[in-house]
């Protein structure tokens, strides 16, 4: 298959095919990160720049090592440590970064959109780590990585997501991937984080959690932003975790293989109890193993898929 | 687009170079003790598992057998079209073996030099030997086989085809012009 994106900026881009070569292009550098000498050179001179504007533990991290592993140069810049505070704009901070000739710059920002902004005029790969309420393409396809190595595959299977639907990137990549993947998708949150036209995107809105948990081979919990919209869109964080919270005895609704996964961090007591996130069928930690080899094929068609869309 | 394609070994004569080669690496590493089997995909690994399955025959010894991937370590990307990749397959330790490097054709040798560094990097074997089924010329490395099913001089703009069938076992080398 010709892989033909020198940009990754979210799941839109890439078809069913395309997505299916990137998943099997993680199985290949997920061997590696198993091995006591992590590293291949199959970036080796390339430079990685991860220019995070907004705090970033897990992404940050496992984007450095996925860089890393590939005998890439990675070099991190966070917003507060920025020339952004000294009031330059994005795109002159993205300018002069690319002076210094980066090969892929890798990048989280607050503002949707914004990696689209730059892809369209630098010359470096760029890579979304997510952007505003928009798209974070790799936490979507590291979770359909983990689906699939659980499950077998992705097609026919029913994924419920639950919580704050409206103001996650991860769900809007993830809706998209799983559909094109051939996932059923059912959502479920309190009516204030259900966005308008949700249906568009393909999925089923579920009247309750129950409903969207009801025979459900995956469950995905999200993480309510205590530090955001958490406080005004619900009463309380009891009401919440008791209509929304997964516990043990609601998730035997689910399929009884069925896996549970959060994109982290948690809130355990909250949008899930800390029976289930540390129970049998949580693979929340595999998810987090996973997202290495994920970053390591993005970085990888990111570098290889650069040239043939010049040349 | 090639229009003409010559066979330059039937079934019958691969089975022979591989028995031969099978018997060669035996007498030169006086036996299985701490030997094993790599392939390089695809094709290598195919021609591989043959290899094992003849030393089984005369030795009555499985040596243990492990597929390579040399993809990651290629000098070539962002010139190449297809960025597919395989997986590397080695369920042994690698520290003091003797690994037999196994590919179908060896042509300017880079191919080699990718898969010696991709086998250091999983471990410190005692030496590594190269088996090649059909040795075509036009090295651009210092690299040699150890042991040849067919020394065959061609055109750099040829071809050489090994084809397999769809248990893995080799059917037929030809050349294409």
């Amino acid at each position: 298959m010709n892989f033909q994106h020198r940009h990754v900026l979210g799941i839109k881009q890439f078809n069913a095919e395309e997505l299916n070569f990137i998943l099997d292009t993680a199985e290949s550098f997920k061997e590696i990160n198993t091995r006591s000498i992590k590293k291949v050179p199959t970036l080796r001179g390339k430079t990685i720049i991860n220019l995070f504007f907004e705090a970033s533990t897990r992404t940050r991290t496992s984007f450095e090592i996925a860089g890393k592993r590939l005998s890439a140069d990675t070099v991190n810049i966070s917003g507060s440590a920025s020339s952004v505070v000294k009031g330059e704009t994005l795109e002159d901070t993205a300018r002069n970064i690319e002076a210094m000739h980066p090969d892929i710059i890798v990048m989280r920002h607050s503002a949707s959109g914004s990696s689209d902004y730059l892809a369209a005029r630098l010359n470096c790969s760029v890579v979304n780590a997510g952007d505003g309420t928009h798209e974070h393409p790799s936490q979507a396809l590291l979770d359909a990585f983990t689906i699939r190595q659980h499950r077998g595959k992705i097609a026919g299977l029913k994924v419920a997501i639950i919580g704050d639907i409206a103001h996650s990137r991860v769900v809007r990549s993830n809706i998209n991937c799983l559909k094109k993947l051939g996932a059923e998708v059912v959502v479920a949150g309190p009516k204030t984080m259900l966005p308008p036209g949700l249906e568009m995107l393909g999925c089923r809105v579920a009247p309750s959690l129950s409903d969207a948990l009801e025979d459900a081979d995956v469950v995905m919990m999200l993480r309510i932003q205590l530090e955001r919209q958490g406080k005004s869109l619900i009463p309380s964080l009891r009401e919440y975790s008791r209509f929304f919270g997964l516990n043990e005895n609601n998730l035997k609704l689910a399929k009884p293989d069925a896996i549970v996964m959060h994109p982290g961090p948690m809130n355990r007591g909250v949008e899930i109890s800390t029976a289930v996130a540390d129970g049998p069928q949580n693979v929340i930690l595999d998810q987090v193993e996973n997202g290495v080899a994920i970053r390591m094929a993005l970085l990888y068609l990111a570098a290889g898929g650069d040239k043939m869309v010049e040349g | 687009m090639l229009a003409e394609a010559t066979e330059i070994l039937d079934s019958a004569s691969v089975q022979r170079a591989l028995t031969r080669i099978a018997h060669e690496i035996l007498e030169h590493n006086k036996g299985t003790d701490n030997l094993v089997l790599i392939g390089i995909r695809t094709g290598g690994d195919y021609l591989a598992a043959q290899l094992q399955q003849k030393i089984s025959e005369i030795e009555g010894i499985n040596v243990p057998l492990g597929t390579i991937d040399i993809t990651m370590y290629r000098d070539d990307l962002g010139s190449r079209n297809d960025l597919a990749m395989g997986q590397t397959d080695i369920r042994f330790p690698l520290g003091d073996r003797k690994v037999v490097l196994i590919d179908d054709v060896l042509f300017t040798g880079r191919t080699i030099r990718a898969a010696m560094d991709a086998l250091i990097d999983l471990g410190r074997p005692r030496n590594i030997q190269l088996a090649i089924l059909i040795d075509r010329g036009h090295r651009e490395l210092p690299i040699r086989p150890d042991y040849i099913g067919r020394n065959l001089p061609t055109a750099r703009d040829e071809q050489i085809e090994v084809e397999f069938d769809a248990q893995h076992v080799p059917v037929r080398v030809s050349l294409l012009k």
